[in-house]
């Protein structure tokens, strides 16, 4: 069992690295369509572990998860409606959402401790990835500074998920 | 009603001794951060944390002595019992932290 744990948590890591779309710097309306995205897929994996998982910290670390996302996520609706900006689907969140589907469809196949294991180290992946792209490319390019600033702020929080998830992994 | 004038005394003499008045320590989460982060404080005093973030907070003893969970826009506190350095964090945040340095 321990190896096939180890191969399963390898292809999860292996998956979850996301490629930021190489090519001209997006605009705003892409950039909160990435971020949007990007909080969608990780209320999606948390509510998948909250279906799975019966582990103690598994199941308070996916409620953060949904709660500080969901929160996030109602912040950037209401400032796209407000800024009149109109989402838009780019290369970047289709990767994403593309590799958020391999991600889940191997969660789907694990169960008990594999499954809290897979999960807790996707989380870390995840939360480094897109604090990556938030670093690296989202936030130097947003031009709006209410957006700007929304996005600067999601990193804090996303940073502290990623410690969160850390903790998580490292307890089990 | 006004205390009586011995009742004074004894205090102005203890005034010496003992720790002046509890007071309330008053700290701000906001931006993902406690503000400010250190504070000084004497046992008997209260500190009270408010959540001007848009998220649920944590204010959590790393001893695990208090955890003081704050929903957005609300307003927690605990009492200090004990001298000592308290370190604490968010427990759904990790990277806010803070510290009450707690003399006698
Ligand atoms: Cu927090």
């Amino acid at each position: 069992m321990f190896p096939r744990l180890l191969a399963a948590s390898a292809a999860l890591l292996f998956g979850a690295g996301v490629v930021m779309a190489q090519g001209a710097k997006p605009n705003d309306a892409q950039i909160a369509h990435i971020a949007y995205t990007a909080g969608q897929i990780d209320i999606k994996a948390a509510k998948l572990a909250l279906k799975k998982s019966k582990n103690k910290e598994v199941r308070a670390f996916a409620q953060d998860m949904v709660r500080d996302h969901t929160a996030v996520n109602q912040k950037a609706l209401a400032l796209v409606k407000k800024l009149n900006v109109k989402p838009e689907d780019n290369a970047t969140s289709k990767s994403l959402v593309q590799q958020a589907q391999g991600t889940e469809a191997s969660l789907k196949k694990l169960n008990g401790a594999a499954f809290d294991k897979a999960y807790a180290d996707n989380e870390v992946e995840y939360h480094k990835t897109v604090n990556g792209a938030l670093e690296s490319t989202l936030i130097p390019s947003a031009s709006n500074p209410e957006l700007k600033e929304l996005l600067q702020t999601g990193l804090k929080i996303f940073q502290g998920h990623q410690q969160h998830a850390e903790q998580v992994a490292k307890s089990l | 009603m006004a205390p009586k004038p011995y009742l004074v005394a004894t205090c102005v003499i203890a005034a010496f001794a003992a720790p002046a008045a509890a007071e309330t320590i008053r700290i701000e989460m906001q931006n993902l951060g406690y503000s400010p982060a250190t504070v000084s404080a004497h046992v008997g005093d209260a500190v009270e944390w408010t959540n001007g973030d848009f998220l649920a907070h944590t204010a959590t003893a790393r001893s695990k002595e208090w955890d003081v969970m704050l929903l957005p826009k609300k307003t927690g506190r605990i009492v200090l019992k004990r001298p000592g350095e308290i370190e604490y964090y968010c427990r759904f945040h990790p990277n806010m932290v803070g510290r009450i340095s707690v003399a006698e």
